[in-house]
């Protein structure tokens, strides 16, 4: 494998990679997938920390019925900020920007990304995006205050008056485009870049699912820059396009916004799904059962998915409701799928419960339940009983933070060692498990019975005689707990920092690329690539009695009379 | 380069059904015209690639008995560092804050950008 030199370096000075630079230059400038990979998932769990804390403040609010913790204003900008935050700076980008990005070109035996500079360039857009949401809350009317989904007329300039909306549109079209260019990257990479031998359909499937992901990226995020725009011009430039007055249509901007984030929920899960494909099978040291059900469950769920935005529009009245129903009821089939296929492959395998895999089936465990009522408000009877109360609120929590923090800490503890060349300690690690698995689901299940009681979403403050106040103290202490549990993370990455334990280049006995070279991986990642023959490389090359294409050699026939 | 094309194909055939279905029954025009630019979205890259598909001999990492001598050349050319990416940055950063704080920032940050991007 040769690398060109790089023409355009030459010219600014005749660096060669000897002369790299160094420290916070490094970072400034590098445009190493690797560097930014990280940069990313750092940044995003930042946030991730930030917005937690947000949610902290918002559960002590609800400890008590009349709560004072915080003015009623600063409450809407904290659940406003805590929404974006999570689902525009953490939980998309913590996969699609830093996961794939370090993982995804090492798993396809590629040198770098297929265009470093864009790729450095959206890291840059996604940094200051992150930091102009957060502007808000230094200006004078305080930061947006409208919810993640700014509904119009919410969200127009006579009731979101004030420099904080208008940063929160900024920062969601920069983020927007950081989104966009990350995506055109990981698809290219993906198609142009794999090695010899690895065929599409040996890609492992966090590759395939960050291709996909990449695919509903470029539908869906053009549609929220454009719908950013059309606000940013109702706001400032005199347009009606969500307005009545003018003529236009509030309800536009809930197809605009869900036409874009509804794929926006699969364009945070699929990632995830990825990295739970990936570690299910390692810890059971079994091949993955089903590949290509996987790999078209994925696909399906991607198509789908398109066509299921007006499902949070159900009591809008003015959407078709059984052909949104059938298509989101539709799209259990596929996700159950997936959840077989993860348990197919543990099943009879050799499993041990290291991190990583307690983390996955936490994340099972969760996702199901929060899938599960996800089918229920598919149907439009039960959703216009719970539309809007915390039976919703609780549902999207567990797919979508259950998600990213059980499967996302999953990939964290499985892929640190390749990240870094350490390892974290297992005994914090599975400390940190149970201390989240327990206290997330003390959080959110009581929510689902504050809904079904018909406490709303986004209140304050509630009545002693709605007899939700004990679901709620429930809810905080286990909010509470679940924000320590990232303390003992932070003290088994401190340990892990300052007493380290060498990983080795396998720690795992993983399957697939990325395990095939040293940790942290070199510049240009491989020194040599071992045949690609199967769908798991590393393994074969590690156990070559048990290599994956010495059964696809066997004829069939003989096969079958064994 | 036939799977990458027939994902892409697939993609767009499925929304072109779910256009037309959706533009017949539920006759609102907003939802059918995304649905319209959405199955573009998957026809255009589909029909690119092919095209390509068609008209070149299957890569190596399209062979599934390749070996790494079969890929000759530079796979391509990867700086090791550079500024740019991050003065076209901070460029989009300044400019898009001019749209909240006033156009002294769009000086910054036209500045930058330009400089970026020359």
């Amino acid at each position: 494998m040769t690398i060109a030199a790089e023409s355009k370096t030459i010219e600014h000075g005749g660096a060669s990679h000897n002369g790299e630079p160094t420290g916070m230059y490094k970072w400034l400038t590098s445009t190493d997938h690797k560097v930014i990979g990280k940069s990313y998932m750092y940044t995003s769990l930042v946030f991730l920390l930030i917005a937690g804390s947000m949610a902290m403040i918002i559960r002590a609010q609800l400890m008590s019925p009349n709560g004072h913790v915080v003015s009623q204003q600063m409450y809407n900008e904290l659940f406003t900020i805590h929404g974006s935050i999570m689902l525009y700076l953490f939980a998309g980008p913590f996969a699609f920007g830093g996961f794939a990005n370090f993982i995804l070109p090492l798993q396809i035996g590629a040198p770098d990304m297929a265009f470093p500079r864009l790729n450095a360039l959206s890291y840059w857009l996604y940094l200051t995006g992150g930091t102009t949401m957060l502007l808000g809350f230094f200006t004078a009317g305080g930061a947006a205050a409208f919810g993640w989904v700014a509904y119009a007329p919410l969200s127009s300039y006579t009731n979101a008056p004030g420099p904080g909306p208008d940063l929160w549109i900024i920062a969601i079209a920069l983020t927007g485009f950081s989104g966009i260019f990350t995506a055109v990257n990981l698809v290219t990479t993906a198609f142009y870049l794999r090695a010899p031998g690895l065929t599409m359909f040996r890609m492992p499937i966090f590759t395939w699912s960050m291709v996909v992901t990449g695919m509903l990226i470029l539908i869906a995020f053009p549609i929220l820059t454009a719908a950013m725009i059309m606000l940013y011009c109702d706001r400032h430039l005199g347009t009606h396009f969500f307005t009545v007055s003018g003529g236009g249509s509030p309800v536009m901007w809930q197809n605009l916004f869900w036409f874009f984030g509804h794929p926006e929920v699969y364009i945070l899960a699929l990632p995830y799904f990825g990295m739970v494909s990936e570690i299910v099978p390692v810890f059971s040291r079994k091949p993955v059962f089903g590949y290509k059900g996987l790999v078209f469950a994925t696909l399906a769920i991607a198509a789908l998915s398109t066509g299921v935005w007006a499902h949070h529009m159900y009591t809008t009245g003015t959407v078709l409701l059984p052909f949104f129903s059938a298509l989101s009821l539709l799209i259990a089939v596929p996700t159950g799928i997936k959840v077989f296929t993860w348990i197919g492959t543990m099943w009879g395998g050799n499993i041990s419960f290291k991190t990583p895999m307690l983390f996955v089936i936490g994340f099972i465990v969760t996702f199901v339940m929060g899938g599960m009522t996800g089918v229920m408000l598919a149907s439009p009877p039960i959703d216009f009983a719970v539309h809007d109360t915390y039976f919703v609120v609780a549902h999207f929590h567990q797919v979508l933070a259950g998600t990213a923090i059980f499967a996302g800490f999953a990939g964290f503890y499985y892929w640190y060692p390749k990240l870094t060349g350490r390892m974290l300690r297992e005994s914090l690690g599975k400390l940190q498990f149970w201390m989240a698995f327990i206290a997330f689901n003390l959080t959110f299940i009581p929510q689902y019975l504050a809904g079904l009681r018909g406490m709303p979403r986004r209140v304050p403050v509630y009545l002693v005689q709605d007899h939700v106040t004990f679901l709620n103290q429930l809810s905080s202490v286990g909010a509470f707990v679940t924000f320590l549990s990232f303390v003992v993370w932070l003290v088994n990455l401190w340990v892990s920092w300052k007493k380290p334990i060498a990983a080795g280049d396998n720690p795992w006995d993983g399957h697939t690329l990325e395990w095939g070279t040293s940790s942290p991986p070199p510049h240009h990642n491989f020194t040599s690539l071992p045949p690609i023959r199967s769908q798991r490389p590393v393994w074969d090359a590690n156990h070559p009695e048990h290599a994956d294409h010495l059964n696809h050699e066997l004829p069939k026939k003989e096969a079958i009379r064994r | 380069m036939k799977i990458e094309y027939r994902i892409y194909l697939g993609i767009g055939l499925f929304v072109s059904v779910l256009t037309v279905v959706y533009f017949f029954w539920a006759k609102e025009y907003g939802g059918a015209t995304m649905f319209f630019g959405t199955a573009g979205l998957g026809i255009m890259p589909a029909m690119y690639m092919g095209w390509w598909h068609r008209r070149m001999k299957p890569r190596p990492e399209d062979t599934e008995n390749a070996t790494m001598a079969e890929s000759k050349g530079a796979i391509g050319a990867f700086p090791s560092y550079t500024i740019w990416p991050f003065v076209l940055g901070m460029g989009a950063f300044m400019s898009a804050l001019s749209l909240v704080f006033g156009e002294w920032t769009l000086v910054i940050g036209g500045a930058l950008l330009i400089f970026g991007a020359r």
